[in-house]
């Protein structure tokens, strides 16, 4: 049974169409990821999926009583603002002080709860957002370039760290990336997005679909190329500095 | 005695402005609304100028036209217009024309600087039930929306995820500040409330450590300037408004040089 399912979606943005027919699915369990180029309407999907953005056209059925925890792309904190992690994790419900630091721990990080939000580094950040996606133990876990900033390492452990939630909280997880290559490897199901669903599938069938290969050219080959490379030896680190050509 | 009981009608008419927008001004910095604060403002004495040819009461009137004000810079904003400019333009043209609806009106039914610069000695005890009636609908308003409030502050997608509307949230800010603008006229007038809003809540920002302990100490400050601020023009007869905006503003570079101070001995981990 899936979690969230998109029914020929449409959405208009300023009267320009951003995203058309779009169905989907996101049954519990699985890691699905979206890739497509900048202005392909990745992250106004999983506004969708949030309930930030109406749809014009089609359907979103949730699963009743459907907890979405959600990372955004990027969350700017005025400097103005004074938050301790403790607090923004307690937003907009107060939790307990082993709740929180369980919540810290899973996402990969101590006890951080008094230092201000303001002082930490870009992989603490992203962490304590993860920190808060899943603290409410959500089905279905929603991330927007969560990896943005982060260096090859940084993101390769972030990733690592979604795997064991899910093992953890056995939530569906989805994705949007521009690491290719990290995401054909973490994940179960690629859905390639250019306004429409071009193609979605296996990571490995979508890499060498036409459409997906139309769309990413050359980096097709680094990106898939890395993916066999992986799993053809069972490393586990990608040092390639590959995102994909163009982007 | 006369005398006391003029004074404590103006002190807890100040305490009282200080009470609701204290709270009120660290959204508006937090969010920088700043500006949405000044076109509300301005907008008031349209509502004054209104409420008077109408026989309104001048609370009500300035409640109405900075509601409406806000609302409609709330609306505009969404659409993607150039937020300053637009503010720019509302803000000074409500002015405008809030000075021109006045000028119909006969100069002894209105003393026009009395709604621009405030008139606290001239409060009644009518006044200061509306003061802290609003006052305290403002505080009631902010305290019961105050989680979901700070988080569609930090992001309106991180709320709604956690089933909060951002624009219903936004809705509660507008009606707030509305009220605190109608609440602030007889006390510092439409072109200093905005100093009102912002200056506690700047002030406060350095020693917070959480968004509640700044609100916390904003009010402080705030009631603190109202209160000064009134023994001061009491004292040198100044004119009572701007010299609670004084006050405020010497607390508030007083705070930056201790803050700054704190930071060059210490290393300062506040940020």
């Amino acid at each position: 049974m899936s979690l969230i399912s998109l029914r020929g979606v449409d959405v208009r943005i300023g009267g320009r169409t951003v995203l058309q027919g779009i169905d989907m699915d996101v049954a519990r369990g699985e890691i699905v990821t979206i890739v497509g180029p900048n202005g392909s309407g990745k992250s106004t999907l999983l506004r969708v999926l949030v309930g930030a953005l109406k749809p014009h056209a089609g359907r979103v059925r949730r699963a009743g009583g459907l907890r979405i925890g959600y990372v955004p792309q990027s969350l700017h904190i005025d400097a103005t603002l004074p938050i301790t992690v403790a607090r923004f994790l307690g937003l907009p419900n107060r939790v307990g002080r082993d709740a929180l630091a369980a919540a810290l721990a899973q996402a990969g990080l101590p006890d951080l709860g008094t230092r201000q939000m303001a002082d930490l580094s870009g992989g603490q950040f992203q962490r304590v957002l993860l920190a808060r996606a899943i603290l409410d133990k959500p089905d279905l876990l929603l991330l927007d370039e969560a990896t943005q900033g982060l260096d090859q390492r940084g993101s390769a452990s972030f990733y690592q760290q979604i795997e064991e939630v899910r093992r953890d909280i056995g939530c569906g997880i989805l994705m949007v990336s521009h690491e290719l290559h990290v995401v054909m490897s973490a994940s179960d199901r690629v859905i390639c997005l250019n306004g429409h669903i071009c193609c979605e599938g296996h990571p490995e069938v979508v890499a060498s679909a036409p459409e997906y290969r139309a769309l990413f050219g050359t980096g097709t080959k680094g990106a898939l190329a890395l993916y066999r490379h992986e799993h053809d030896h069972g490393h586990d680190c990608s040092h390639a500095h590959d995102h994909g050509g163009t982007l | 005695m006369i005398l006391d009981a003029f004074l404590i009608r103006a002190a807890l008419a100040g305490v009282g402005v200080a009470v609701a927008a204290a709270p009120m001004g660290c959204f508006v910095v937090w969010r920088r609304m700043a500006y949405f604060g000044d076109a509300t403002a301005h907008a008031a004495i349209l509502g004054v100028a209104l409420a008077l040819a109408l026989s309104w009461s001048v609370f009500f009137g300035a409640l109405v036209v900075a509601l409406l004000m806000a609302v409609a810079v709330s609306g505009l904003g969404n659409r993607g217009l150039a937020m300053d400019t637009l503010l720019g333009v509302l803000a000074h043209s409500a002015l405008a024309f809030g000075l021109v609806a006045a000028s119909f009106l006969t100069g002894a039914r209105l003393d026009l600087m009395a709604y621009l610069f405030g008139d606290i000695l001239a409060v009644g005890w009518g006044d200061v039930a509306v003061i802290w009636g609003g006052a305290l609908a403002v505080l009631a308003l902010i305290g019961w929306r105050w989680s979901p409030l700070l988080l569609s502050t930090l992001n309106g997608d991180l709320a709604q995820a956690a089933g909060i509307d951002p624009r219903r949230e936004q809705l509660v800010l507008t009606l707030s500040l509305a009220l605190v603008v109608a609440v602030a006229i007889k006390v510092v007038g439409v072109l200093l409330i905005g100093a009102l809003l912002v200056i506690p809540a700047a002030t406060a920002r350095p020693f917070a450590r959480t968004p509640e302990g700044m609100a916390i100490l904003a009010t402080a400050i705030g009631a603190f300037a109202a209160l000064a601020g009134l023994a001061a023009a009491f004292r040198f007869d100044t004119p009572t408004g701007p010299t609670i905006v004084c006050v405020a503003a010497g607390c508030f570079a007083l705070a930056t040089v201790v803050n700054a101070l704190g930071r060059a001995v210490g290393g300062g981990s506040e940020t």
